[in-house]
């Protein structure tokens, strides 16, 4: 399986987790993100996740090599899902490992906020008084050549 | 020239469509964004989207390519 991938079906994150295998990390950090049922004051009873899937894709490993690069990782691994996702559900899997938990810690962190800043997948959040919207948050987009 | 434009989440909402074949006489991404953004309402100022053009992100006065897919991406909202 690739590094990064966007997925229709539900993360099973015991698979992935095997992925993180190596002799020489003590260290494994996996962040899961999960559907919650509010966002900015309002009730949300679901979302729909779509993605540019070859571009994500292809952003998404740049992500995850610059990662192994900037931390000294020995794995790291990624799942986003599209599609329509209820409360609870696992929107997101980033996992890594590395010889110690600091990096471990650290490269994870950076991983998923990277990832809500460049990679190119969109949130539709539905909302309980039956009003929905995408999310387009407002800080400058990364330069083309990041 | 021909170009192969795909929209997605607000502005494939605005667009009424998720792609369109549109013949231009735009030679850059940015010529081609305010060509659509009329056409169809955009509200984004350019300098809140990104472009890929063939599945690469690009500049917005890189040169395009009769038949490119040229992809305008919104603010995006994953994780």
């Amino acid at each position: 399986m690739n590094p990064f991938a966007i997925s229709a079906h539900p993360i099973d994150a015991a698979g992935l987790a095997t992925g993180l295998d190596h002799v020489s990390a003590g260290a494994c950090v996996v962040f899961e993100g999960r559907v919650r049922n509010h966002n900015e004051g309002r009730q949300v009873v679901g979302l729909d996740y779509q993605a540019h899937a070859a571009l994500a894709e292809a952003e998404g490993e740049r992500l995850l090599a610059e990662a192994i690069d900037r931390f000294g990782l020995r794995q790291a691994r990624c799942v986003h899902r599209v599609g329509t996702l209820g409360i609870g559900e696992a929107a997101v899997w980033v996992g890594v490992s590395a010889d110690h938990r600091d990096v471990a810690f650290e490269g994870c962190r950076w991983i998923i906020d990277e990832l809500k800043r460049r990679v190119p997948i969109w949130k539709n959040e539905h909302y309980a008084d039956g009003e929905s919207g995408w999310l387009h948050p407002d800080p400058a987009p990364p330069p083309a050549h990041s | 020239m021909n170009y192969r434009l795909l929209y997605f989440a607000s502005l494939a909402d605005r667009a009424g469509c998720s792609s369109e074949s549109r013949a231009s006489e735009a030679t850059t991404p940015g010529q081609l964004y305010a060509e659509v953004a009329a056409a169809h309402g955009f509200v984004f100022a350019r300098e809140r989207l990104r472009v890929a053009v063939a599945g690469r992100f690009v500049d917005w006065d890189s040169t395009l390519a009769d038949g490119d897919e040229v992809v305008f991406i919104p603010p995006v909202s994953g994780g």
